[in-house]
């Protein structure tokens, strides 16, 4: 067995037009910003993928990473928690000119919705956002006196998600706060394309250290010193015209 | 004369009513400065949504590592005994009624305990984040909040006018002015400043202040 893939552009060569695709990170801390880059690359090669629905926690930050595959065009819809940040002005402006879909979701159901679609748990009850303009049209139900509302799964044909190390059967580390939503995201699509910073000899990881097991992932691509979106952000870099 | 308290006084006020041991989640803005006032021998512990317990101070300018950031997305530092864990654990720390305290801003707190303080309406773009994930399963719900808005209406009032964050969930109030308790659907008022008059509290106030035995002087360092 060998997940190994051996560039970017065959890492996200299966992504096709009208997809659900899983983009791990919150904010930059976690964004795998080499294959959203590879994604919109192909795009502006091919004219695919497009009309794709994207989970994130954010919506981008200035027109790097996610910002720029949306400024791109390439989603047409976003499902999200958070779509603000220093500087959302890809985002805001097409969804406030009616070009952009928004799902907002609470963040800890938007986790929780990504889990449960990785574990095969089509819906589960919250307390969050009982009583709310979130919970409009939802079912609710009462447990031990007090009201829950039903929130269904979430499932994705792609993930791309950056850890930190990995190995060729898709066992994974992560890297601190990096790892936030990637081992849910992993087990959340039918294909999970994971960016690692080094690719280690099975053994390479300490079985007790693993955090995503291998059978959560179907492609490990190698990138070393990935980019941090912070990093660009700060220098004001615009992909696809980034200096690297 | 303090004619009423900082941001920063009302967190230092805040901060001294959370134990030694606590697991304690502070929201973006204001309340994220109650961690610098933990009193002396106390030991709490923070929690951050996007996935840390036990994160230490800012690091200086230019010593960031941007994977190592909290909810607001700023950068922090590791502590001895600072762990990790991804978002579906660290809400199930939120929901499941692992927290202690958590302290979080408001648009409006009504005296049944309903906050608002993610939406102020229709226009622009909406964002929720965290903010009715952690309003749920925090043992106490605390909030920090000037008592008046910039144009000196009422922010503690009988029902929300903006859309809620959650219902009946908040136990108290640390305001510019006062310390208030919600009990029982009511706004019971526990400290004010000694310069104010329960009726000028009353008066700034969108419900009912009631007062159960002596008011407490609401006193706090310059800061």
């Amino acid at each position: 067995m060998d997940k190994t893939l051996h560039d970017l552009a065959t890492a996200v060569a299966g992504i096709e037009d009208g997809m659900t695709v899983m983009i791990g990170g919150f904010g930059g801390s976690g964004a795998p910003i080499e294959l959203i880059h590879a994604l919109i690359d192909r795009y502006r090669e091919t004219g695919h993928p497009k009309n794709l629905t994207v989970v994130n926690n954010n919506a981008g930050n200035g027109h790097v990473g996610l910002a720029a595959l949306i400024e791109a065009g390439m989603v047409s819809k976003l499902i999200c928690s958070f779509p603000r940040s220093a500087d959302p002005v890809v985002f805001t402006e097409l969804y406030l000119a009616g070009k952009i879909e928004l799902e907002l979701v609470p963040q800890g159901t938007l986790a929780e919705r990504i889990r449960a679609g990785g574990a095969g748990i089509p819906a589960f009850y919250t307390p969050t956002s009982y009583g709310t303009d979130l919970a409009q049209g939802k079912p609710v139900a009462e447990f031990e006196g007090r009201s829950y509302v039903q929130e269904r799964w979430l499932k994705a044909d792609y993930t791309l998600v950056k850890a930190h190390l990995g190995d060729r059967l898709g066992n994974l580390t992560y890297r601190m706060a990096a790892r936030n939503f990637g081992p849910l995201m992993c087990m959340a699509a039918a294909n999970t394309i994971v960016q690692v910073s080094r690719l280690v000899e099975p053994g390479g990881i300490d079985p007790e250290a693993v955090v995503t097991p291998g059978i959560f992932v179907q492609g490990v691509v190698e990138v070393p010193n990935p980019t941090q979106e912070e990093d660009l952000n700060r220098a004001k870099a615009v992909y696809p015209e980034v200096s690297q | 004369m303090t004619t009423k308290l900082t941001p920063t006084q009302m967190a230092w006020r805040a901060a001294q009513d959370i134990t030694d041991g606590a697991y304690v989640n502070l929201g973006i803005g204001f309340p994220e400065m109650v961690a610098r006032f933990q009193p002396p021998g106390r030991e709490a512990i923070f929690h951050t949504e996007n996935g840390i317990l036990g994160f230490g101070e800012a690091p200086a300018a230019g010593e960031e590592d941007w994977d190592l950031i909290n909810a607001g997305k700023k950068a922090v530092t590791l502590k001895p005994g600072t762990a990790f864990f991804h978002h579906a654990d660290s809400f199930a720390m939120v929901r499941g009624g692992h927290l202690d305290v958590a302290i979080l801003g408001a648009y409006e707190v009504a005296e049944t305990g309903d906050l608002a303080n993610w939406s102020t309406g229709p226009r622009g773009v909406p964002a929720v984040g965290g903010a009715m994930d952690l309003v749920h399963g925090a043992k106490r719900v605390a909030v920090i909040t000037d008592h008046v808005t910039k144009d000196g209406r009422p922010k503690l009032v009988q029902r929300c006018s903006l859309p809620l964050t959650g219902v009946g969930c908040v136990t108290r109030i640390y305001s510019s002015l006062a310390v208030i308790d919600i009990e029982d659907g009511r706004f019971v008022l526990r400290e004010k400043l000694p310069t104010m008059s329960v009726e000028d509290l009353q008066s700034l106030t969108g419900a009912e202040l009631l007062t159960q035995g002596p008011v407490a002087d609401l006193i706090v360092p310059e800061l």
